[in-house]
């Protein structure tokens, strides 16, 4: 027992030292290899300052939203704490807080309780908070800066005319393998590569019902904003198809399983695939010809923000040229930004997996919208239903025996003291 | 005596606050429908997830069950141990509660994987890997590991005041030792074994996070079933309310259930 605990103790402490030196070490590289060309450009330089400092005197304060590792923090060196320098400009005070998913930024706002001045949703659900009336319009007019935005990014299907959004950062959802144990051509890899059976246990899948019912329905052939039941249902009986292959079903965990060689298949957003590449050289991505999805994260604001000019005006800083950099820098992430990305150094201008060519991007991708009540409702009950499934062959009678059991036992217990209660009586 | 109930006010507003109300919230959210009207369709709904159910409960009881096979004799010998050494003992088993909940589960994580420690192990041996991660044993393994201490604490408290002269009265009376087990220590341990049973079973059968760490997500309990309600992409509270009611009322099932087994008709509920 005490072996075990100790080995458990220091296998979790060392898992510890390892995340965060990952998390610290993954950035480090990026930040060396471009700090000594562009270290002038992290120092700030914006156009109009007296934009910036209206506010000054008045000690304001708004409340930022955002993902988890999503800003520039100025954590090492040579980068910018975008944050910082924001209060710095402005005199206008940060509240920065993180969320890890959508589903939890929605509910965090449809629950009312706290108030937030700017959010960061992806593209479906920012249509559905559109629909809901959860976030209001911003005023272009003050967020002069949203004329870097690049063409194609400017009146998305999720926010058809440009009311309510100004894109933050993009990407695509593709496929990481370990190299070692798949010995397959990059470009014959494709999704059906997920339900392959030799890979069997091997295979993570992403553990939310949106993004995988979106690959069961490129295999399919289908449209990935699909309202049909019927093809839901074909959908969902392909992912029901490849549980038997999966190993787990996860989300964050997959930087850990792929990065330690634990499984050598997954699916993933290109941003976060390259952090994991830089931590295992075996580990390569791949965007499947057949097309993917092309997400886009964007800055809102929501109803009942109290400071709506003061987080445009965060907003615009965001947009900032120096600004948008040092955070696509940071992220890793792809940029809607035309002056951040020209900034980028060649090599990654040119990647193929953070920025695709338009080509590709017309034809192959395809960015998310809400799917109506009905459909969400259906799409959540086939994934449980999938999720929860036996696997077969397992014990199906086991179980109502116990219980058949457990009540027996409980009839005969009663049975006993009622007549021990009878014969004290006596 | 009258004076001192004034005492029991903080916990009365307490409980009313943050127990009554909110139970009173869940069962609103579980019959009314999102705008507001009453609807039987929730708990309907929560029907189509049976064999969740059964598997948490299942799970569950394997998991109590196992922790009680491990706790009772280590109980039993740490009550029957020096004063100073229990102290020790009894601190060694406290030890992993003090260490986070997350870390100690997420620690069976690189123990389990197909690379994990114990893997690695077995391939300097030259044997081959065994899944162990993502299984229902490795759920119940997470469960026995983390609950654990909540099984031997309740015992050993009650073992510890049974009388050493009650066990030599037992064996001078002719009891042999299996004997004076099961007609001396269990009947007086009876109240210990409840409590741990509850408060291994009650966790057990609602947690969610263990299942996600360890079942790779597609050993869904309970627990897993309600975060989606709330925070998954399905984001139904009302739905997630019935269910978690229906888990209430199986939990007060069970409950009544092993009262029955109570010899003083004690509530440990």
């Amino acid at each position: 027992m005490d072996i075990k605990r100790i080995t458990s103790a220091a296998a979790s402490l060392l898992l510890c030292a390892g995340l965060l030196c990952s998390c610290s070490g993954s950035d480090n590289t990026e930040a060396e290899s471009t700090e000594a060309e562009e270290t002038e450009a992290q120092t700030l330089t914006v156009e109009d300052i007296e934009y910036y400092t209206r506010f000054q005197n008045d000690n304001l304060s708004i409340n930022v939203f955002n993902w988890g590792e999503y800003i520039s923090t100025g954590a090492d060196e040579g980068t910018l704490n975008v944050n910082a320098e924001f209060t710095k400009l402005t005199g206008i005070k940060v509240n920065y807080t993180t969320y890890a998913s959508n589903e939890d930024l929605y509910s965090k706002l449809k629950n009312g309780g706290a108030s937030y001045d700017v959010v960061i949703p992806s593209d479906y659900m920012i249509s559905k908070m559109i629909n809901e009336d959860m976030i209001q319009p911003i005023d272009l007019e003050n967020v002069p800066n949203f004329k870097y935005i690049m063409d194609n990014f400017k009146n998305p299907a999720y926010d058809p005319e440009n009311l309510y959004s100004v894109p933050y950062t993009w990407g695509t959802v593709g496929i990481i393998y370990n190299t070692t144990q798949i010995d397959v051509p990059e470009e014959e890899i494709d999704w059906d590569i997920l339900w392959d059976s030799t890979y069997a246990d091997q295979i993570l899948m992403f553990d939310n019902p949106r993004d995988a019912f979106a690959i069961a329905e490129i295999m399919e052939g289908f449209s990935i904003n699909t309202e049909n039941g019927d093809e839901l249902i074909i959908a969902s009986e392909r992912l029901k198809e490849q549980k038997s292959v999966v190993q787990a079903y996860v989300m964050d965990e997959i930087f850990d399983k792929m990065a330690s060689g634990d499984a050598w298949i997954a699916p993933y957003y290109a941003g976060d695939a390259l952090t994991i590449l830089e931590e295992n050289e075996d580990l390569a991505f791949v965007v499947p010809e057949s097309g993917t999805n092309l997400f886009v994260d964007a800055m809102c604001i929501p109803v009942g923000a109290k400071q709506k000019e003061a987080a445009e005006m965060y907003i615009n800083f965001m947009c900032e040229p120096d600004i948008a950099f040092a955070n696509i820098d940071y992220i890793c992430y792809s940029t809607p930004h035309t002056a951040a990305f020209d900034m980028l150094d060649e090599e990654t201008q040119n990647d193929p997996v953070s920025y695709p060519n338009d080509d590709y991007i017309a034809e192959n991708t395809t960015v998310f919208v809400n799917l109506s009540n009905e459909a969400n409702a259906k799409m959540q009950e086939l994934w449980t239903e999938m999720k929860s499934a036996q696997p077969e062959g397992s014990n199906q009678w086991i179980v109502p025996v116990f219980l058949a059991l457990c009540i027996a036992a409980t009839i005969a217990i009663l049975i006993r003291r009622y007549i021990k209660n009878k014969k004290d009586i006596f | 005596m009258k004076k001192l109930r004034v005492f029991a006010f903080p916990y009365l507003i307490w409980m009313v606050v943050f127990i009554v109300v909110p139970l009173l919230m869940v069962a609103y959210f579980a019959f009314t429908d999102s705008s507001g009207a009453f609807t039987l369709d929730n708990v309907a709904d929560a029907g189509q997830y049976t064999n969740i159910f059964v598997r948490s409960i299942w799970l569950a009881v394997i998991a109590t069950v196992v922790c009680l096979i491990i706790a009772y004799p280590l109980a039993f010998l740490l009550s029957r141990m020096k004063k100073h050494h229990q102290g020790t003992m009894l601190m060694i088993v406290m030890l992993p509660m003090w260490m986070n909940f997350l870390l100690r589960t997420r620690a069976w994580v690189t123990l389990l994987g197909n690379t994990g420690v114990i893997n690695s192990i077995l391939g300097v041996f030259g044997l081959d890997s065994v899944k162990m991660l993502n299984t229902e044993g490795a759920v119940v393994l997470g469960m026995v590991y983390n609950y654990l201490p909540y099984m031997i604490l309740p015992l050993y408290s009650v073992m510890v005041k049974i009388d050493k002269s009650v066990l030599e009265a037992a064996s001078d009376l002719g009891c042999n030792s299996v004997k004076t087990l099961f007609k001396v220590v269990v009947p007086l341990s009876l109240p210990g074994i409840m409590s741990g049973i509850t408060m291994v079973f009650v966790p057990a059968i609602s947690t969610f996070i263990i299942s996600r760490m360890l079942g790779g997500g597609s050993n869904l309990l309970i627990g897993d079933l309600i975060e989606m309600q709330f925070l998954g992409n399905a984001y139904n509270p009302h739905l997630g309310a019935a269910i978690s009611l229906v888990l209430m009322v199986i939990i007060l099932l069970i409950m009544t259930i092993m009262n029955q087994f109570d010899p003083d008709d004690q509530v440990l509920m």
